[in-house]
């Protein structure tokens, strides 16, 4: 239940305090991290313009896309606090919720018949079977590490100790982080900023939603972002921690996450649309380090 | 060979131009294009009498400073039909489409006759709407169609990609929604003020350079040398402009590769410096500045001052920055290799201005035929070699750094106040004038005749952009549509300089 009121409150400002803190990290002011908020507000009282092209699955998408993320944030326990629903391999529900979430997203960019949106639609299709080998190789890992196979029960049993472990967690934090990058469609993959349709990725392939279903796209992704953050403070939280400790530090860990994604969009540039695929199975092959790790500690290989 | 050579604003008499037979004049040209310091500056079409139209090339030799104009006489009552040159110099497509768009001249095997510009009364018969899209067929093959409506400069340009998954096969450039008449409000225009308006609108990025080509044409035809004063000035407007449009174009391509503090601090840093204008002649883009013979603001020593210690201050953030940016590894992978145009296309579709300089084809109207005070304080010669995006952006980069040095080279130098405006001349009749000035984007051309009774009978305009649209198609090639947006702004060519 944490894990539920944590991912509703940062996912509404999360966004904001990216934009925040990118403004701040260009020499700029910058508009408010609430004004994420007053933004989606916008949106909701706004009425929709819907191209009588489409079906309903193009308005049906975004709300079935926000119950996916509301779903695979049930599944995410707190450290030792468990998730709102947990059972033995909830984790494949976890990552196939999310890829219902892009499916629907994809097909509703398709029902428009844009050019650009099926490029975009192609774009993500192709980057989000990239990143899956990676999510599945690292909780494989975790999952063989502690023997269990829900996240309640993973994080539950997930001691850190020792530099291999440190090293473990690590890589997974760079994954994870990495991942959300990816998934919610951020730099070095994609711009959100950007106006050019033509090297768009996720912004494209919502070009035709307005009003209501925009602000809900919009939350969906702040709320996928903030889940993600709550994953991230599950490796950092010690075992038998008292809960408003927890919390200050899920709080810590939330706006770090926040701060390093504007950070990471501030000082680089985008990467070449060609070079994606390659950046993105980097991490399925980062993901094997964690693998690897946890043989060594599990004593199945040899130092 | 058989041509009039004259100099870059020098003015001389229609009757001096040789007309010879349309056989011989294509000898001649092709001829003359073979050398490599040649290229075609304006190929037109002069006022017709009784069915026989003359038509005129310009093609200047950048080696000699000279430019030769030869022509032939087109009888526009039979339409006989003529063979193209285009076939073989595919640097003059996009002249034969104009001569053939306002007259119908029938040119025989042109690859690729279309409109250009969609003029009211064009003798294509084609209107906009019905225009033959190049259209490869296959199931692989998917088309996507960007425009008429710019989402950033907000002008009108449709850009038609035939594409293979994410890599481009083919682009097709489709201008010509403005139909402004921007030559024919010339020759509606009572008097000098009014031209001079006309040419500073014609766009509003190149405001300084067109006003001053216009300026330097009127000069030539009136035989009027502006005082060494003035023309420093105009050189330091045209370096000022050419600064300020270039951070404002290293900032937008930041932009586009979501580098974010590139964008920032370059976008800054333009606002001064186009904001000098305002100070100097009350206008952000040099507007009110030039006019035929004179200048209408001088820059006083409190204004040089003010423009050297403004350039220092400017001087040291940018280099900052450039630094930073050009030592990024992420913007110089994202600009590496993205739509490189070799010097072997570049040469053969005739670029000029930057695509040129930086394909290794030295191609400066400011050194090569120099106007203002280039000739007495050389602009150093600025060569890239590789073609690309990067090269685009280093280019601009080094023209910064160039024109910096070079404007507080010349407030350094003492000067004396402006002459008295000279009086105004009458214009020679059936007199002939071509001005280049190299413009931030390229060679900039205007051309002006007299009639009879020496009053304006006619005035041509080439943009840089008129060359170099088909450059940015020839980028996309076989790369991936993506790349098309940080191609198309590191050419940053001119919509309403081609939709004249």
């Amino acid at each position: 239940m944490i894990t539920v009121i944590v991912v509703c409150v940062f996912g509404l400002v999360f966004l904001g305090i990216i934009n925040r803190a990118k403004s701040v990290f260009g020499g700029r002011i910058g508009p408010r991290a609430v004004q994420s908020i007053w933004d989606v507000v916008r949106l909701f009282k706004k009425g929709s313009v819907i191209s009588t092209t489409t079906s309903s699955i193009f308005q049906l998408a975004p709300s079935i896309s926000f119950v996916c993320v509301i779903v695979a944030t049930l599944l995410i326990p707190f450290g030792p606090y468990p998730a709102v629903m947990h059972f033995d391999y909830d984790v494949v529900l976890f990552a196939y919720v999310l890829a219902l979430s892009r499916f629907v997203m994809i097909i509703a960019a398709l029902d428009t018949g844009s050019p650009f949106q099926g490029m975009g639609a192609n774009r993500e299709g192709l980057y989000g079977m990239l990143v899956e080998p990676a999510f599945f190789v690292l909780f494989g890992s975790l999952s063989l590490f502690t023997g269990h196979t829900s996240f309640t029960d993973m994080f539950r049993e997930l001691h850190l100790g020792g530099g291999v472990s440190y090293m473990m967690a690590g890589l997974a934090a760079y994954i994870v982080i990495q991942t959300a990058m990816i998934e919610s469609s951020r730099l070095p993959v994609d711009d959100p900023k950007t106006h050019l349709e033509l090297t768009m990725i996720h912004e494209v392939m919502i070009l035709d939603h307005s009003g209501f279903d925009l602000g809900l796209i919009t939350v969906t992704s702040g709320l996928k972002f903030a889940m993600y953050g709550v994953m991230l403070t599950n490796f950092f939280l010690p075992h038998n921690v008292w809960l408003p400790i927890a919390l200050a530090i899920g709080i810590v860990v939330q706006f770090a996450f926040a701060i390093t994604a504007g950070g990471l969009e501030s000082f680089r540039a985008r990467f070449k649309m060609t070079r994606n695929p390659q950046f993105i199975i980097t991490l399925t092959s980062i993901a094997m380090l964690v693998y690897f790790s946890v043989l060594i500690l599990m004593h199945k290989i040899g130092m | 060979m058989n041509t009039l050579v004259t100099k870059n604003g020098e003015s001389f008499l229609v009757s001096e131009i040789p007309f010879v037979p349309y056989q011989e004049f294509t000898g001649t040209v092709l001829a003359l294009l073979h050398d490599y310091n040649n290229h075609v500056v304006h190929y037109i079409s002069l006022k017709s009498t009784s069915g026989i139209l003359p038509i005129v090339i310009c093609i200047a030799n950048d080696a000699t400073a000279e430019i030769h104009v030869v022509g032939f006489e087109y009888d526009t009552t039979t339409l006989r039909s003529i063979e193209s040159i285009t076939l073989h110099n595919a640097a003059l497509h996009i002249f034969e489409r104009d001569l053939w768009e306002r007259h119908g001249i029938a040119y025989q095997n042109h690859p690729w006759l279309k409109p250009v510009r969609f003029p009211k009364n064009s003798s294509h018969g084609q209107t906009i709407d019905d225009y033959a899209f190049f259209r490869i067929e296959g199931g692989e093959i998917h088309e996507v169609g960007v425009g008429p409506i710019h989402a950033g400069v907000i002008e009108p340009g449709h850009f038609r990609f035939q594409c293979v998954g994410e890599e481009v096969v083919h682009l097709e450039i489709k201008l010509g929604y403005q139909h402004r008449g921007v030559e024919g409000e010339f020759v509606k225009a009572r008097n000098d003020v009014q031209r001079s308006v006309i040419a500073e609108s014609i766009a509003g990025d190149t405001s300084i350079g067109n006003a001053w080509a216009h300026a330097m044409c009127m000069e030539g035809l009136r035989g009027i040398t502006p005082d060494h004063s003035t023309q420093a000035d105009r050189t330091i407007a045209l370096e000022l402009e050419r600064i300020a449009i270039h951070m404002g174009d290293l900032s937008a391509l930041n932009t586009d590769v979501a580098y974010q503090l590139g964008s920032a601090v370059f976008g800054t840093l333009r606002t001064p410096l186009i904001n000098y204008f305002q100070h100097w002649c009350g206008n952000r883009f040099g507007k009110g500045l030039i006019r035929p013979g004179y200048n209408r603001f001088e820059l006083t020593t409190a204004l040089q001052n003010r423009l050297s210690e403004m350039l220092d201050d400017i001087n040291k953030q940018y280099t900052a920055m450039a630094e930073k940016m050009f030592n990024s590894p992420s913007v110089v992978n994202r600009f590496e290799g993205v739509g490189a145009v070799p010097e072997n296309v570049a040469r053969k579709i005739g670029v000029v201005g930057m695509p040129a300089r930086t394909a290794g084809i030295l191609r400066d109207v400011r050194i090569s035929h120099p106007f203002g005070v280039y000739g007495k304080a050389p602009y150093p010669a600025i060569l890239l070699h590789t073609g690309d995006v990067l090269a685009r952006a280093k280019l601009r980069r080094l023209e910064i750094d160039a024109s910096m040095d070079y404007m507080q080279g010349l407030l350094a130098d003492p000067r004396s106040a402006y002459e008295a405006r000279p009086t105004v001349k009458k214009m020679p009749p059936r007199s002939m004038v071509i001005s280049m000035v190299e413009a931030w984007r390229g060679e900039l051309a205007h051309i002006v005749l007299t009639d009879e009774v020496g009053e304006i009978e006619m005035v041509r305009v080439k943009d840089p952009s008129m060359h170099n649209w088909f450059a940015l198609a020839q980028a996309l090639r076989n790369t991936p549509i993506s790349d098309f947006p940080i191609n198309n702004k590191s050419f940053d060519l001119s919509y309403c300089g081609h939709d004249l």
